[in-house]
Parts: structure tokens; C-alpha cells; sequence
């Protein structure tokens, strides 16, 4: 006989407060110069799930990304309030060395960017950098973020030809690989297929799926089909503020704001 | 569409959430089969816990509809199917009703179980037997249309649609039996009544299994073969 009670056991739709958070992000105002991008952002980033941030451009989606491994850094008269813990440890404390930060939190933007290197060396180059030479551990190395990254197979037999002879999507799943291959705990990637035609952005999305295993992953994109496939949680920013963070199901399906309602339904504005 | 490309999209995830629905569905309707068989046999062989047993899986019968709705609506905001994909998250959304409505048939069935056996006591006489028949034909026909929904399989979804004439002409004949019980003795007509009830059901049932098929020819054709005669039906899909 048929276990019916099993069968028809209900999946319930697990909300964020049940998960186990990698990053807080808490009251974070940031201003470009006098002008304020964010505003009072609070947000619990779950580990090892995939969230995605939405929103029309200028809403501060990438700006709320680069945040978490301080690349607004790098950017004139920025200014931030609030803070941000990674392993409940605030990343902009005096104390942090911003380099070991980012070695932590790997990011990839929307246009692939190879060195004009080979493809092994563009792998090996995070790794090199920290002084290792060893090739053994290299060529390993190498192999298991090509692997990682979906593209061994298709690489395996030209590793030493430039990279730039590949194709965008090839590209950008190395650029993955040489991410991932310092073994980052949070991986960052800021509209990662926006460039690539649909088989190698289904290829991409499909590389993220397998990279939560091991990886937090934020991503930030303008296509919302995308992160309703890919992501786990979905974050609507619109303004600089967070409208609303839920479960991507729940928030495609039944969006608790109507902001979201009408961005995701095409009636913005 | 070939059954062995469902699962060749990119994303693992797709193929896995498609293949659940798919499995879902069939698990529903075997559950929906076996309610028929229980309901027409607490019907003839007058056994009450056999038709309390159909009454409570209805329960189960609801709330897959409600699950496997859901995850449809899931894969409908998330993915943006197309082509085959899209006809059959619609197959399978029009499927699991007419599934969930052959649960409320069996229901039925049993419920007038019941009610017989309050009225005529333990005594039960072999004159159902054309019942048990007519039962035995439509289940039948939902395990046809549950197997060519599994298969995809064109032909005998065609094929089962014939046999509805079958269950409408044994219909027809326990009606004309019933008519003449009841003018032979008016202490009949509430009996007869519940029998006719329960022949009415098993021609609804029937009915939906023949939808299903209809909604099998256009998962896998993309024809819309709803409301059409049976020879239109056959060119349409020679043709």
C-alpha cells in the first residue's frame, strides 16, 4: 500500500530566517559624494544559496554588490555608513586587510576579462600571486577550477593558447575558474551573463546552480527571468532602498509589495 | 516530441522539476484508479470500510491537485517555458482537474454506497453486475490515458477516446433497465435511483479520462482536439 501521508507531504517554502546567514548587511547608507545611493540597507545574505538583487538601473544593485568586497573602495569621494559582517565580522574595520578580503569574496563582472594570457596562466594567476610555483599543485589547481567552472572539457587540450581566442561565454565561465580557483568563500557577480547570448547564459546559470554547493553567491542582474531561475532569494531594490527580500518563489509568484508587483509584471513607472 | 528529450534542457534543475511534475500527476492518478476500483467494489460487494477508505483519499486526491498546481505556477514565474515545455505545464494543469473532478466521481460512488446499504441492509444481489462492467470499462480508459500520458503516446490516446462510445451505449442500457425496474415496482425508484446515480458517475468518469487523452494529443501535437467529432479527431491527426 502506498504511503499516502508521505506522498503528499507539502513542501514548505523556507524563508530566510531559517537559513544560515554568511553575510549581515545592517543600516548601510552610502553616498556618492553629497548624493546618497543607499539607503538604511538591512539584509540577511544565507550561505550557500544564490541571491539574486533586482531592480531598474540606477536602483543601486551594483553599488550594494561591491559593497561586500569593498571594490567602492577603489571609487572617489564614496562615503559609507553602517556595516557589513562576513562571518559576523565587520568587513570595514580598520583592522581588515582588504586584500585578504577579496581573496575571500571573488567577484566577476559583466564583461569577461581574461589576461592576455594563457588560459592555464589566467587560472593560475590568483594563485601565483600568493607566491605558490609549485606546478604540481598548479596543474591541480588549474584542472579542478576548470572542472569547476564547466570548462575543462572544452579546454583540456589547448590550456596553453591565449585566452582571449575564446569565445564570450567561454570566457567568462574562465573568468569563473580563475575566481574560484583561490577558493573564495563568497563568489560576487555582477551581471555575469549580460554579454553572452542565450545557450552560454543558460550554460552560465546552470554553473552558478552547481556552484552553491560550495559557494555564497550574489548576483546582480537587469534580466529578472534570470534570477528567477537562478537564485534562491531575490532582493527588489529600487531608489537605493531594499523594497522587499524573499524567496524567489514566493517573490515571482506572489510579491508581498506592489512596487515589486509592478516592476516584476512590466508596469513600472 | 521524442519522451527522451524531456530531460536534455541545460539546466539540470528544469529537467528534474518537469520530471517531478510528470511523476506527480501519474502518482495522482493511480491513486484516482485505485478510488474507482475500491468505490465500484464497496458499490457491489456492499463493504463500508471500502467506501470509507475512497471517501478519505479523496483528501490525498485535493491536495496533490493543490501541490501539483502549485509547482506548476512555480515553473510558469521562474522559467518562461515555451513550445513543449509550456503545453505541458497547460497538459498537466488541465490533467490534474479533470483527475481531482474523477476523485469527487469516486466520492460520490461511495457515498451512495453507503446510502444503499443504510436502505436495503446486507443484503446485496447480483444485480449490479452491470455496474462492476461499466466500472471495469472506464477504468480502463484512465489507465489508457494515464499510460499515454506517461508515453506521450499519440495513438492510444486516440484510441482510448473511441471507447467512450462504448460506456455511453452501457450507460444508455442500465438506464433503460433502471426505467423498466421502477415501473415494474414504485418501491424500487429510490434504490434504482442510487444505482443510476452511480452509472452516472462512472460515465463522468469516463468522460474525463477521454479529456485527458485530449490533453496528451496536444502536449505532444500542439492540436487542439477539444469538442471535436470523432472523425475530425482522426483526420486532424493523420493529417
Amino acid at each position: 500500500m502506498l504511503d499516502l501521508d508521505a506522498l503528499t507531504q507539502e513542501k514548505k517554502l523556507k524563508g530566510i530566517d531559517q537559513e544560515e546567514v554568511c553575510i549581515k548587511v545592517q543600516n548601510l547608507n552610502l553616498y556618492y559624494g553629497d548624493q546618497q545611493a543607499l539607503y538604511g540597507i538591512d539584509m540577511h545574505i544565507p550561505r550557500q544559496k544564490v541571491t539574486a538583487y533586482i531592480g531598474p538601473s540606477g536602483c543601486g544593485k551594483s553599488t550594494l554588490l561591491r559593497c561586500i568586497n569593498r571594490m567602492n573602495d577603489l571609487v572617489d569621494n564614496v562615503r559609507i555608513e553602517g556595516k557589513i559582517l562576513l562571518d559576523d565580522e565587520d568587513i570595514y574595520a580598520r583592522s581588515v586587510n582588504v586584500a585578504a578580503l577579496r581573496r575571500r569574496v571573488g567577484m566577476v563582472f559583466q564583461k569577461p576579462n581574461p589576461f592576455p594570457k594563457s588560459i592555464f596562466e589566467n587560472v593560475a594567476y590568483g594563485l601565483r600571486i600568493q607566491g605558490i610555483n609549485d606546478r604540481r599543485t598548479l596543474e591541480e589547481t588549474v584542472e579542478e577550477a576548470l572542472r569547476g567552472a564547466a570548462l575543462w572539457d572544452e579546454v583540456k587540450d589547448r590550456l596553453h593558447d591565449n585566452a582571449l581566442g575564446m569565445s564570450g561565454g567561454q570566457q567568462q565561465r574562465l573568468v569563473i575558474a580563475r575566481a574560484i580557483a583561490i577558493e573564495p568563500e563568497v563568489l560576487l557577480l555582477d551581471e555575469p551573463a549580460s554579454a553572452l547570448d542565450p545557450i552560454s547564459t543558460l550554460k552560465i546559470e546552470e554553473l552558478i546552480n552547481e556552484l552553491k554547493e560550495k559557494y555564497t553567491i550574489v548576483i546582480v542582474t537587469h534580466n529578472m527571468q534570470q534570477a528567477a531561475r537562478v537564485s534562491d532569494y531575490t532582493a527588489f531594490l529600487y531608489m537605493g532602498k531594499l523594497i522587499e527580500f524573499d524567496n524567489t518563489s514566493h517573490l515571482f509568484t506572489n510579491p508581498s509589495k506592489k512596487q515589486t508587483e509592478d516592476y516584476i509584471t512590466g508596469r513600472y513607472g | 516530441m521524442d519522451i527522451n528529450k524531456i530531460g536534455h534542457h541545460i539546466s539540470s534543475h528544469y529537467n528534474v522539476e518537469l520530471e517531478d511534475i510528470r511523476n506527480s500527476v501519474l502518482k495522482m492518478g493511480g491513486i484516482v484508479e485505485r478510488q474507482i476500483e475500491l468505490a465500484a467494489l464497496s458499490f457491489t460487494s456492499n463493504d463500508m470500510e471500502m467506501a470509507e477508505q475512497v471517501i478519505q483519499q479523496d483528501d490525498y486526491v485535493n491536495r496533490l491537485e493543490k501541490q501539483i498546481d502549485q509547482a506548476c505556477t512555480e515553473i510558469l514565474a521562474k522559467r518562461q517555458p515555451a513550445a513543449f515545455d509550456l503545453r505541458l505545464l497547460l497538459s498537466v494543469i488541465r490533467t490534474i482537474n479533470d483527475l481531482e473532478r474523477i476523485g469527487d466521481e469516486a466520492t460520490k460512488i461511495a457515498e451512495m454506497a453507503i446510502h444503499l446499504s443504510d436502505t436495503e441492509g446486507k443484503t446485496r444481489s447480483e444485480e449490479y453486475y452491470e455496474i462492476q462492467h461499466l466500472a471495469e470499462l472506464v477504468m480502463k480508459m484512465l489507465r489508457g490515458a494515464l499510460d499515454a500520458f506517461a508515453r506521450l503516446n499519440v495513438e492510444s490516446a486516440v484510441s482510448i477516446t473511441a471507447q467512450d462510445a462504448m460506456v455511453d451505449r452501457e450507460y444508455g442500457s442500465i438506464i433503460r433497465q433502471m426505467v423498466a425496474r421502477m415501473m415494474e415496482d414504485p418501491r424500487n425508484v429510490r434504490r434504482t435511483l442510487d444505482v443510476l446515480w452511480t452509472a452516472r458517475a462512472l460515465e463522468r468518469i469516463g468522460d474525463h479520462a477521454c479529456n485527458i487523452c485530449e490533453h496528451v494529443i496536444y502536449m505532444v501535437k500542439g492540436e487542439d482536439v477539444r469538442h471535436m467529432s470523432r472523425e475530425e479527431l482522426e483526420r486532424k491527426i493523420q493529417g
